[in-house]
């Protein structure tokens, strides 16, 4: 068991200017469970290959518990990388499939034997042991693979998006089961995945990369409920937070015809280079319908309905212009998502009016997308009746 | 969404029965070819007068792989040539079914699980480890980082007296601009696991001589990488003569195979020497000097045999001669004969370079016992009665054509089989560990026939008929337990 630790590590590809990592600081806590979430080419597998030792750090280092690993070879670090690649072999045993690799580590045979047969317990196979992997159902197989990293006792495992392989039925089965097993192990583990589902679902505490950069880490609520900044706020949750960027006058952000009230504080951390704009965003889930102009309250244009069951969501556009095009970083389309009573939707081609409930804004600066609202936002469950 | 075929100018793929999951395809379609292990259902699949490999796959998956491997070629990596994606796959009844990559079946060449279906002697095995250390070299020095070396990701091909290594598996690589040495040693590391696994496995299924010890053969790879690394890619530190120095070093390096296609030469900071290390390095010296001379396009250690028999031909017969000339009248008087003397019922045995290889080696053991020179033709006549006949059929391992194979060679399959038929078609659908795999059939899965050609290989019965009691005491024990999840 070990903490990990990202001392302002870099990764500079040669030939290439910008870091592909870029003086990550990150430290991961004693059987935490981190996950590097982000979109393809942010970073998170190269911050991986960096703590698995694939990758050269080229400026600070990285800290395996209170050993410096920065020049140290993959195989010396005492980390597992857990492949979604792991074979099994159709006639050696459950048990023999597991320990075999610690026979070429030399690991003694009644150690081995006591290792598998712990590994074994944890994953529910004890029974299975001296089968063939022929006669495991899938969900089986896939614990005996994770059974050959678990016997290997490694202090962190890394996992680099594991489930890809897999349709979406078993990756949400298996998902729920590499969570349960870390939690039951108490390892350490980061895994990354470029799916913020997942994240959210997984992990005890999300980092979110963007080019290279860290843009937030916290807990899967944290990083719902505060995003630091308009990148993780759109890229945390789904159906995406509405984003939009509107002009700001006399602490009112105007869109369209209608106004909505910014809290003082927000109002007050804006700078010149704002230009008296705001970004503004609200979670679908943070929007109640109200009658037809109401103070403060939104009109949309449905453009699309979708009825899921247990929620609904229209899919609608804001009242043109927002703000002069062109000139909007941050959110320009005026398209908006809304979560609705599913036993009371509108139809296409309706105009609906919506308000964003009190405390529920998320305000960035429309020149740096940093937040400049100050306090969390907690969203309710479910939509007020 | 539409069926969409990616990648081949051929149209005849899309006959394929694409509307069914590849592990049910009609055996008449199916080339009951030797596998290896794999996470994913692979079968070898006849088209045209070619035989195709198709995986079942997720789409990106399956076009990350292509991807790969169309770079790899243009790299000139031994790999194998990748065909088609074939995505939007679904069943008749609109059910979707997984996309596919398709590649093509390397002529000639055999899996490892084949050459140990015959009894295989330690040295086939170095020389497979060998072959997979100088695969790993080539693609390191490539930049590819392969993340899962195994002997089942690789295919094997005679090659003279050793083996050369392709590979067929490429979906867990990548392609970097150079590899960190974090990145070489832990695809050793991965590589020496998986082929001590893969031994355990063989030896558990008795079909590799309890005497070997797998993590001794396993730990080969590393050590056989190592030295051939370095002697491709040490720096040396010269004071003087230093034209001579990188003479000496380009020639050393030609011995191994490979060419010197950069060097590095860098003053010491001092000033007083030269720091020398080659940049890029290229394999192939020899086959690409024999295509030079002659237009044959063979192996590395077969084009290495074929030029030591063409240079001691131009020593006695053109003397000289300009080298150009020497090979045409070499590959007119010795090579071309040579190859013709095979009768056509032989010619799927072994490529005609293998051929060439075995008569010279032929005429030495000829040469040996008579205690004289053996000409060419009487060692070819020779080799075509006595030695041939008895080779196993290889061309119809893996051939570029079955069809074509057994219509011209009925007796001979009648007399030999195939050898290598695919005893269990699922035996080697490997269990994937994080799933995707198809669950066990509940019936036993089709056997993949061809009855007017087909007879039971012999080769291990006892283990077999002992491997499906094990199994059946194991299926009854399974009754017992409750179903997982």
């Amino acid at each position: 068991m070990a903490t990990v630790t990202y001392d302002s590590a870099s990764r500079i590809y040669p030939g290439t200017e910008r870091p592909a990592v870029d003086s990550l600081d990150l430290d991961i806590a004693d059987g935490e469970f981190l996950v590097l979430v982000g979109p393809s080419g942010c970073g998170k597998s190269t911050s991986l290959r960096m703590l698995a030792g694939l990758e050269d750090i080229d400026k600070g280092s990285i800290w395996v518990g209170d050993r410096d690993v920065t020049h140290v070879q993959p195989k010396d670090r005492d980390i597992a990388m857990v492949f979604q690649s792991y074979a099994l072999y159709p006639h050696m045993t459950v048990a023999d499939n597991m320990g075999f690799a610690l026979k070429i580590a030399k690991v003694d045979k009644s150690e081995i034997r006591k290792r598998v047969e712990e590994a074994a317990k944890i994953l529910d196979l004890t029974e299975y042991l001296d089968r063939k992997p022929k006669a495991l159902s899938g969900g089986q197989r896939q614990r005996v693979a994770m059974g050959r990293a678990i016997v290997r006792q490694p202090q962190v495992f890394l996992m680099d998006e594991p489930l890809s392989n897999l349709d979406a039925k078993l990756r949400v089965q298996t998902r729920t089961q590499i969570a349960a097993l870390q939690r039951r192990l108490g390892t350490t583990t980061v895994y990354v995945t470029h799916d913020q589902v997942e994240a959210l679902t997984m992990g005890d505490r999300i980092a979110v990369l963007k080019d290279g950069v860290l843009q937030q880490v916290g807990t899967p609520r944290e990083m719902y409920d505060t995003p630091a900044n308009v990148f993780v706020a759109g890229f945390i949750g789904s159906p995406a937070m509405n984003i939009s960027t509107f002009k700001v006058e006399n602490g009112y952000a105007l869109v369209g015809n209608s106004k909505v009230q910014l809290q003082r504080e927000t109002v007050a951390h804006m700078s010149e280079a704002d230009h008296g704009e705001a970004v503004l965003g609200f979670r679908p889930e943070s929007l109640d319908r109200v009658a037809p102009n109401t103070e403060g309250a939104l009109p949309v244009d449905v453009v699309v309905v979708e009825e899921l069951g247990s929620d609904a969501f229209v899919y609608g556009q804001l009242p043109q212009p927002l703000v002069k095009q062109g000139d909007v970083k941050f959110g320009g389309s005026g398209e908006v998502i809304v979560r609705v009573d599913p036993r009371d939707v509108p139809k296409k081609g309706d105009s609906i009016w919506v308000k964003i409930r009190e405390g529920e804004q998320h305000v960035f600066s429309a020149a740096t997308g940093e937040r400049i609202s100050p306090t969390a936002v907690s969203t309710a469950a479910t939509p007020k009746a | 969404m539409p069926l969409l075929i990616t990648g081949a100018a051929d149209a005849g793929l899309m006959e394929l029965p694409w509307e069914m999951p590849l592990s049910t395809w009609p055996e008449e379609r199916i080339a009951a070819l030797p596998r290896g292990l794999s996470r994913h259902v692979v079968r070898f699949v006849r088209h045209g007068d070619g035989v195709l490999a198709v995986k079942e796959t997720n789409p990106e998956i399956a076009h990350r792989e292509f991807q790969m491997l169309r770079e790899l070629e243009r790299l000139d990596a031994p790999c194998v040539k990748a065909i088609a994606v074939v995505t939007g796959r679904q069943t008749a009844a609109g059910e979707p079914l997984s996309a596919a990559l398709v590649t093509e079946h390397l002529a000639f060449s055999l899996p490892y699980r084949a050459l140990f279906s015959t009894a295989l002697r330690k040295g086939t095995l170095t020389r497979l480890i060998d072959a997979l250390s100088v695969l790993v070299v080539r693609l390191h020095l490539a930049g590819f980082y392969w993340g899962d070396v195994s002997l089942s990701n690789a295919l094997f091909r005679r090659d003279a007296s050793e083996f050369s290594a392709y590979l067929v598996d490429a979906e867990t690589g990548d392609m970097h601009e150079r590899l960190t040495p974090g990145q070489r040693s832990y695809d050793l590391e991965i590589a020496t696991t998986n082929i001590i696994g893969e031994l355990l496995d063989l030896q558990e299924s008795e079909d590799l001589d309890e005497g070997i010890d797998p993590i001794d053969i396993g730990t080969r790879l590393e050590a056989r990488y190592d030295e051939l690394w370095a002697a491709l890619t040490f720096s040396e530190t010269i004071t003087k003569n230093v034209p001579f120095h990188v003479a000496e070093r380009v020639r050393k390096l030609n011995e191994l195979g490979f060419d010197l296609g950069e060097i590095d030469m860098q003053q010491t900071s001092d000033g007083t020497a030269i720091m020398l290390r080659p940049k890029v390095v290229d394999a192939g010296f020899h086959s690409r000097r024999l295509m030079r001379l002659t237009g044959l396009d063979v192996q590395e250690n077969q084009a290495r045999r074929l030029l030591n028999d063409l240079d001691e031909y131009r020593a006695v017969h053109t003397e000289g001669d300009d080298e150009t000339f020497a090979a045409h009248e070499w590959l007119t008087h010795i090579f071309e004969p040579t190859i013709r003397a095979v009768p056509r019922d032989l010619r799927g045995k072994l490529e005609p370079a293998q051929v060439f290889h075995e008569v010279l080696d032929h005429r030495w053991y000829l040469a040996e016992a008579s205690g004289a020179d053996v000409p060419m033709p009487v060692a070819t006549a020779s080799y075509v009665k006595n030695v041939l006949p008895t080779k196993a059929d290889e061309k119809a391992v893996l051939g570029r054509s079955i069809a074509e194979m057994t219509a011209e060679l009925p007796a001979l399959t009648k007399e030999h089989g195939t050898r290598y038929e695919a005893r269990d078609p699922y035996a080697n659908d490997n269990t994937h560990g994080w799933g995707g795999v198809p669950e066990p059939e509940p019936s036993e899965p089709p056997q993949v026939q061809r009855r007017s050609t087909r007879i039971p290989v012999s080769d291990r019965p006892q283990a077999r008929v002992r491997d499906r009691a094990a199994e059946a005491a194991d299926e009854e024990l399974g009754t017992l337990d409750s179903p997982d999840e």
